[in-house]
């Protein structure tokens, strides 16, 4: 038998946690997000409509569980009836949960439809999950052509807790995806390496990446704004570092984004010719290796041996320039390391390249863009 | 085999160990084929276990107290989570209910063993071996593989040596589970005393019945797909890679067609405990025994045609998704014709609230809360929303830990008189289940507001707006880890000072174990069948 100060101390903390838990929910996050479409408000009233249900059937069973603990104890003296069975109840019981059942697929299936419809979209964007970041083809539609590669842009500091953490902190990328909004978005996906899953919580939206294959899904935003999510498929090492993030602009936005976008494409479009000074190389070639590199490789070049080789005098890195570039365009198969030939131009290998051969302990002379392209297949 | 024919009233069981050729300390653990001692070593082991998946849990909830890095890489959590998982379900909780099932199925159909005793031996001295090989790969190079335990392809092909290991150690994992079940089925069918018809063997029995045909269906289709996994690793097969015209989803049907059954290999034995328990402590018969066996078979035959709810965002078509949605809901029919049972069990009983019970009334309301969540999921729109998040978590741990585990503690407190002969301490068991629940709910009610608010899950480090909760979480993870420490001494304290138990402790109890034997249980039971007339037919 539990002594009466044991009991009374157990019942004034779950009061005490009672409490504390749901004045802070009040507080903070604890429902789905504010929806930025329709399907995503439509899930959340069938989630609602769902837990209502549910709340309801577990108030009333548990009613008679607790009534029961409360009125037939043995301490009072009440004695055992010995009915076991009951043919009208069990079948009562058998039959209402399968009609409550009916009630909640109807509407589900309503919304699992509209949301498999991908059809008549307005524009159509590949997503492809790449270790350990986004790229993204607008493949239809107005902006068709524009390709960009989406980042994490939280610094490492503040992720190893030597800077303070920002307000997006692990929710921000170097590059947008930009889109319309009340505009029908398709969006295409599939992986270069393994399984990803996109996902924009405020769109009701998510899509796994899988590599070889391609899948879709849509969303129809309904106000302005930026937009936030994550990888949700585990992913490898940095699977908590590749965040999805969608500014929602104007449809006049949107066009002027479309060809600034466009111009500044032709302008960076690095020529593979032009001649670079191992200085500028080398700058431009530690902003790359921060963004693609670092996770692994780590900013000291010393890597994270095993899995991770160091570069910091590395054999490859410190030996022909060949090997290095083959390394950098076609990675090593079955290792985390990827092939960096189809995210990356010329310039940007031969200055990431030009980095590593140069930096820490390393002193092995640049490699120009012509030099990456002529080892390209 | 045994010369000597036991009387009851005989005092440790450690006497009887000359009964086998002689063998005293630690190969007479090594050789036996008794049912009681291999329940005890599987039950120990999974202790053990429970230890080991523990403490990785708690690396877990610190690293996860705050936003950042700051204990663990990134790598080295994947690592925790994948095992933290493998070890929890192969480890101890599937390791937990075999034992329950090497000791009270023989003494509840009225056996005197397994019937293939030196096999029984074999089954569980797979195990550490297993265990050994899923722990040894943290030390090779690469470390252990941090695919989570789901082992999806192909990210396990990226994987090092580790993964091998892991993938052998299920290989004898689903070996040690097949022969156990083989052994169970064979013994339920086939032993019984005589008047010990199918339909009035206790529940646990028939749960355990039904769950060993679970077992000998999946555990291969679990060992075929990481066959497949290390093929494609090393032999170049390209079953899982598009590359070679495989397809990374066909691991995920294969994998789930084992792990949705798998669920409730783990669920129905904690069914069965229940089952035993609320009569007991209610004094009152179980109400609905007949649709109690057939709602437990109704919930194995659907949970072959349910696996694809794992994979609603893997982008399959409209049809395959409602079938799969309709069909998940189905099981909450029979699940909830269970709940009703035990609930009129419990009405107008004559109830007290020992140990075993209040982990029983834990189980009952905290399963159903994870039922209803399961339900939720089961809705295709909005598990493409929860999909991959803590709401996940939340939910599997309500039936893992909520469901499963409380109910092996029910088990544990109400057959560890008759396993010992002594009566643990009633009071300190109140206070584990007190701390357990709170914490418990402390850990993972939380989650359920974390998965909404859209918090991926197996990620080590998380966005700002998340931290309340997580803190929250990680104090009760610690608050539970503190908890099952208390639980590790009161059964201690039971075997090495409890005071004598009687037959029947618990006045409700009517299972054979109860009625037919002593307490403690002598080394071999029931080497005749005990005559049943005093069982009335249903």
């Amino acid at each position: 038998m539990a002594s009466k100060p044991a009991r009374s101390i157990a019942a004034w903390a779950a009061v005490f946690l009672g409490l504390t838990f749901s004045g802070l929910a009040l507080a903070l996050e604890w429902n789905l997000q504010p929806a930025a479409s329709q399907l995503a408000a439509e899930i959340q009233d069938l989630h609602e409509y769902v837990m209502f249900l549910c709340t309801a059937i577990f108030v009333g069973v548990f009613g008679f569980m607790f009534w029961s603990v409360y009125a037939h104890r043995k301490s009072k003296g009440h004695q055992a009836e010995e009915f076991h069975e009951n043919t009208t109840v069990e079948m009562l019981w058998t039959v209402i949960p399968a009609i409550i059942l009916v009630i909640i697929a109807w509407p589900a299936t309503r919304v699992v439809v509209a949301q498999k419809d991908t059809t008549a979209a307005d524009l159509t964007i590949k997503v492809t999950g790449i270790q350990w970041k986004w790229a993204y083809d607008y493949l239809k539609g107005e902006g068709e052509g524009i390709s960009l590669i989406s980042t994490l842009a939280t610094s490492r500091e503040q992720i190893e807790g030597r800077q303070a953490k920002g307000e997006h902190y692990l929710l921000e990328v170097d590059n947008e995806l930009v889109v319309p909004v009340n505009r029908k978005i398709r969006v295409i996906t599939t992986a270069a390496d393994v399984i990803h899953s996109w996902w924009v919580p405020a769109f009701g939206a998510k899509q796994d990446a899988i590599p070889g294959f391609l899948r879709d899904t849509w969303f129809r935003a309904d106000k302005t704004g930026v937009f936030r999510g994550q990888c949700a498929e585990l992913c490898g090492k940095e699977h908590g570092f590749m965040p999805v993030v969608v500014r929602v602009v104007s449809q006049e936005d949107y066009s002027k984004w479309v060809g600034d976008k466009k111009r500044a494409l032709v302008v960076q479009a690095d020529g593979p010719n032009k001649k670079w000074s191992p200085e500028d190389l080398k700058a431009r070639g530690e902003k790359v290796y921060a963004a693609n590199c670092v996770a692994c490789h780590q900013a000291s070049g010393k890597g994270m041996p095993p899995a991770f080789p160091p570069l910091d005098g590395s054999k490859i890195a410190t030996g022909a320039k060949p090997e290095h570039i083959d390394m950098v365009l076609n990675g090593k198969p079955n290792t985390a390391m990827a092939a960096f030939g189809k995210q990356l131009s010329d310039t940007e290998i031969a200055a990431v390249i030009s980095y590593e051969r140069n930096s820490w302990g390393n002193k092995a002379g640049e490699v120009q863009p012509a030099e990456v392209k002529a080892r390209r297949k | 085999m045994s010369s000597v024919v036991d009387s009851y009233g005989h005092g440790h069981a450690h006497d009887y160990g000359d009964h086998h050729g002689g063998y005293g300390g630690i190969m007479r653990w090594i050789t036996t084929t008794n049912h009681k001692d291999i329940g005890t070593m599987y039950l120990w082991f999974s202790f053990l276990m429970f230890g080991v998946g523990g403490i990785m849990a708690l690396i877990i909830r610190a690293e996860l107290f705050s936003p950042g890095l700051q204990f663990v890489n990134p790598d080295f959590f994947n690592q925790l989570t994948t095992m933290h998982g493998l070890i929890m379900i192969f480890g101890a909780i599937m390791p937990a209910f075999v034992g329950f099932a090497n000791w009270q199925i023989p003494m509840m159909i009225g056996a005197p063993d397994m019937a293939f005793a030196r096999l029984n031996n074999w089954s569980f001295w797979l195990l550490p071996f297993a265990a050994t090989l899923l722990i040894l790969s943290f030390l090779m190079p690469g470390g252990a593989p941090g695919v989570g335990w789901t082992m999806y392809a192909p990210l396990t092909v990226q994987m090092g040596m580790g993964m091998d290991f892991t993938i052998f150690a299920v290989h004898l994992l689903g070996m040690s589970s097949i022969l156990g079940a083989i052994n169970i089925i064979t013994t339920i069918l086939n032993l019984r005393a005589p008047g010990m018809t199918l339909l009035r063997m206790p529940l646990f029995v028939w749960t355990w019945l039904i769950t060993a045909y679970l077992l000998l269906a999946v555990m291969p289709v679990l060992a075929g797909a990481v066959t497949m996994t290390l093929t494609d690793r090393h032999f170049g097969t390209t079953f899982f890679n598009a590359a070679g015209g495989g397809d990374p989803v066909l691991y995920q049907h294969i994998f789930w067609f084992f792990g949705h059954p798998e669920v409730y290999v783990v669920a129905l034995p904690a069914f069965g405990v229940i089952s035993q328990v609320i009569p007991a402590f209610s004094r009152k018969p179980l109400f609905g025994y007949a649709s109690m066996v057939y709602a437990t078979s109704a919930i194995a035959i659907i949970s072959f045609i349910v696996w694809a709810h794992h994979m609603y965002t893997t982008g399959m078509p409209v049809t395959g998704q409602l079938f799969f949605m309709y069909a998940t809901m189905l099981i909450a029919v029979p699940t909830g014709v269970k709940v009703f049972n035990w609930v009129a069990t419990m009405w107008k009983g004559s109830l007290s609230f020992e140990t075993p019970m209040l982990f029983a009334i834990g189980f009952l309301f905290m399963f159903t809360l994870g039922g209803f969540t399961g339900l939720v999921l089961a809705v295709v729109p909005v598990d493409i929303q929860l999909q991959d998040t803590y709401y996940v978590v939340a939910h599997f741990h309500y039936v893992m830990v909520a469901g499963a585990l409380f109910a092996a503690f029910a088990g544990i407190y109400f057959w560890l008189p008759k396993w010992t002969g002594k009566m643990y301490d009633e009071t300190l068991g109140k206070i584990h289940f007190w701390l357990t629940l709170i914490f418990f709910n402390m850990i993972f009610f939380v989650q359920h507001f974390l998965g909404l608010a859209g918090m991926p899950r197996r990620i080590p480090d998380y966005p700002l707006m998340f931290e309340t909760w997580n803190k929250i979480s990680s104090l009760g993870a610690a608050g539970m880890g503190l908890a099952q420490l208390l639980f590790l001494y009161i059964v201690v304290k039971c075997i090495r000072s409890g005071a004598p138990a009687p037959q029947k402790p618990w006045e409700g109890a009517d299972s054979l174990e109860w009625t037919h034997l002593p307490t403690p249980v002598p080394y071999h039971s029931f080497e005749t069948p005990p005559v049943l007339k005093w069982l009335s037919l249903p």
